[in-house]
């Protein structure tokens, strides 16, 4: 069985989880109460003060958190922490383009990085593998998110970031990586590569963590097969803090869910009423530790039930499903949150009214592909082929800066999309997640 | 002597030039000459026919992209290197050819159609050849 990396957290009994959980709620109220002026506003329009959270047992009094009011406090309105304690910002794209920011502070790096060091054991990944972080370093969580946690770990981390797939597979045969975290469409992308180029039996790799998309239980066992490795579910989110927040141990039974950090709840996406265990719902998340940006009630937009059954691994803590869903319109491409308000927003202000656009998300060798289709008003076309490409090259140009990955434009004639009464209907998603 | 090209914009699909076409048929309309020009998702066609104008709002009423363009059309003789002529008087004044095509007639002449970039340039340099321009007028007898 793999090590428990933490056994005092990861396997006390739910008793002693919840009475920590409660203390530290009480904790993180008082502090956001009294260091975050949004939050105090929150609560003193519900007639709620510090005092009235004295447990677990009052966390439903407490109001939600959603991505809208970190756009609203854009960009460090929510932060308890004052500048001089942040040591780090990431952020991910926001509903209106606007990014969301995060910010952390020296000990909740260190955190962050015990989530991920808990997941890697959970994994099976120690100080003797070596591990390529594949994914992108930068604003994104998922590279140095992932990289803190497997140097935390002790394991040898080999930063590759995204982009270079054949230097990523030589280094994996050259240097004999075991263990790999990306993204599960780029690993099968890595998988597919490696097995045509006659590679399979030169590497080393036995383990994979994968997460920041959506992906299927089919898709894991394909990459366990395809690769002879074993695959692991990572999740996190950067409001909540980045990848760690739960992984899935060697039974895959669900994702234990780092419950002494991060309080978990399930609501009901229409009444908002919490769910009873094993119902679905929408994932919701109180940091109970955090320090940088401390998230009450959080809705993470994300649908799935909650397991607290102890596991056959031995740990006790909450697991969650694989993901059904999201509540919303956010689509996760190459791992990258993008919102079909954003394209619209830069198609807008590109030409001054709205085109009629189409977004045609697929999934072809295994990487998610985006299209979108604008038709061609009056006004945009020309009789000169090149005048025609040249707003093509445009288009791709300003959606690629609104939204951060590449798509492709093709422009199609006019009134040929469909039209729809009241809300449109903007996105085709023709990956397959089950 | 410009005389108006419609411009219709058409996707890379079966059947759209056949629509395009029928709606000018459906106004009874004669198309005097035609080109395609086409990329990997979508075309630029383009016609000469007896009433621009009428063609247009046709084509726009139907749901298509379109819109007139002014071209010369120039009379050529059927002599080897008359093509060649027109092109380097052209490219002697240093203007661009953005694109150009065949035009068919019922005379003795050839006939060719230019969009240059710069059309009264272009315009003035032909003059000094004596050729003659297709004009409007002629387009709606053919």
């Amino acid at each position: 069985m793999n090590k428990i990396w933490n056994e005092s957290k990861e396997c006390m009994s739910r008793d002693e989880m919840s009475v920590l959980q409660g203390a530290r709620l009480v904790k993180v109220v008082n502090y956001v109460y009294h260091n975050v002026e949004y939050y105090r506003k929150k609560m003193q329009a519900k007639g709620l003060e510090p005092g009235d959270i004295r447990g677990l047992e009052d966390l439903s009094k407490l109001p939600y958190t959603t991505k809208d009011d970190l756009r609203d406090t854009y960009p460090f309105g929510l932060f308890a922490a004052p500048q001089s304690e942040i040591v780090r910002i990431h952020a991910s794209s926001g509903t209106t383009g606007k990014a969301t920011v995060v910010g952390y502070t020296r000990r909740d790096i260190d955190t962050w990085s015990e989530c991920v060091s808990r997941a890697l054991s959970m994994c099976g990944v120690g100080k003797n593998d070596i591990v390529q972080v594949a994914y992108g370093y930068g604003l994104f969580t998922g590279g140095l998110g992932a990289h803190y946690g497997v140097e935390n770990t002790g394991a040898t981390v080999v930063p590759m970031s995204t982009g270079n797939t054949k230097k990523l597979i030589t280094m994996m045969k050259d240097f004999g990586v075991t263990g790999i975290m990306c993204t599960p469409s780029y690993l099968l992308h890595i998988a597919e590569t490696i097995i045509e180029g006659g590679d399979l039996d030169k590497i080393k790799l036995r383990t994979a963590v994968c997460g920041a998309e959506p992906w299927t239980e089919k898709m894991r066992l394909q990459i366990e097969e395809k690769l002879h490795v074993n695959c692991h579910d990572i999740y996190g989110l950067s409001e909540i803090m980045g990848p760690g927040v739960a992984c899935d141990c060697e039974f895959h039974k669900g994702l234990h869910v780092q419950e002494d950090h991060f309080l978990p709840e399930i609501i009901s996406p229409k009444t908002f009423e919490p769910v009873g265990d094993g119902e679905e719902g929408e994932l919701v998340f109180t940091t109970l530790t955090k320090e940088g940006i401390p998230l009450i009630r959080y809705r993470t937009k994300d649908l799935t039930s909650i397991d607290r059954t102890p596991c056959e691994c031995g740990r006790t803590t909450a697991r969650i499903s694989r993901f059904k869903g999201r509540s919303d319109d956010m689509l996760i491409l190459r791992g990258v949150n993008v919102f079909p308000s954003q394209i619209e927003a830069a198609l807008l202000e590109m030409s001054g009214t709205l085109p009629h656009y189409m977004i045609i998300v697929d999934r072809v060798s295994n990487l998610d592909t985006v299209e979108v289709q604008v038709e061609v008003e009056e006004r945009f076309f020309s009789d000169e082929i090149k005048e025609l490409e040249k707003l093509t090259k445009k288009i791709e140009g300003v959606l690629k800066q609104a939204i951060g990955i590449a798509v492709k434009v093709k422009l199609i004639e006019p009134k040929t999309l469909d039209r729809h009464e009241g809300k449109s209907v903007h996105v085709i998603d023709k990956r397959v997640f089950d | 002597m410009l005389i108006k090209q419609v411009s219709v914009f058409l996707e890379n699909s079966a059947g759209r030039l056949q629509s395009a076409l029928e709606v000018i048929k459906e106004e009874n309309i004669n198309i005097v000459s035609l080109s395609l020009a086409d990329s990997s998702d979508y075309g630029v066609l383009r016609m000469i026919v007896a009433d621009a104008e009428r063609a247009k709002e046709a084509l726009k009423k139907a749901g298509f992209s379109a819109h007139l363009t002014d071209v010369m059309a120039i009379k050529l003789p059927h002599t080897v290197g008359s093509l060649q002529g027109v092109v380097k008087t052209i490219s002697d004044a240093g203007i661009s050819i953005e694109y150009m095509y065949a035009l068919s007639t019922k005379d003795e002449n050839a006939c060719i159609v230019i969009k240059p970039a710069d059309k009264e340039a272009a315009m003035e340099a032909i003059k000094l050849l004596n050729l003659d321009f297709v004009t409007t007028d002629e387009v709606k007898a053919f």
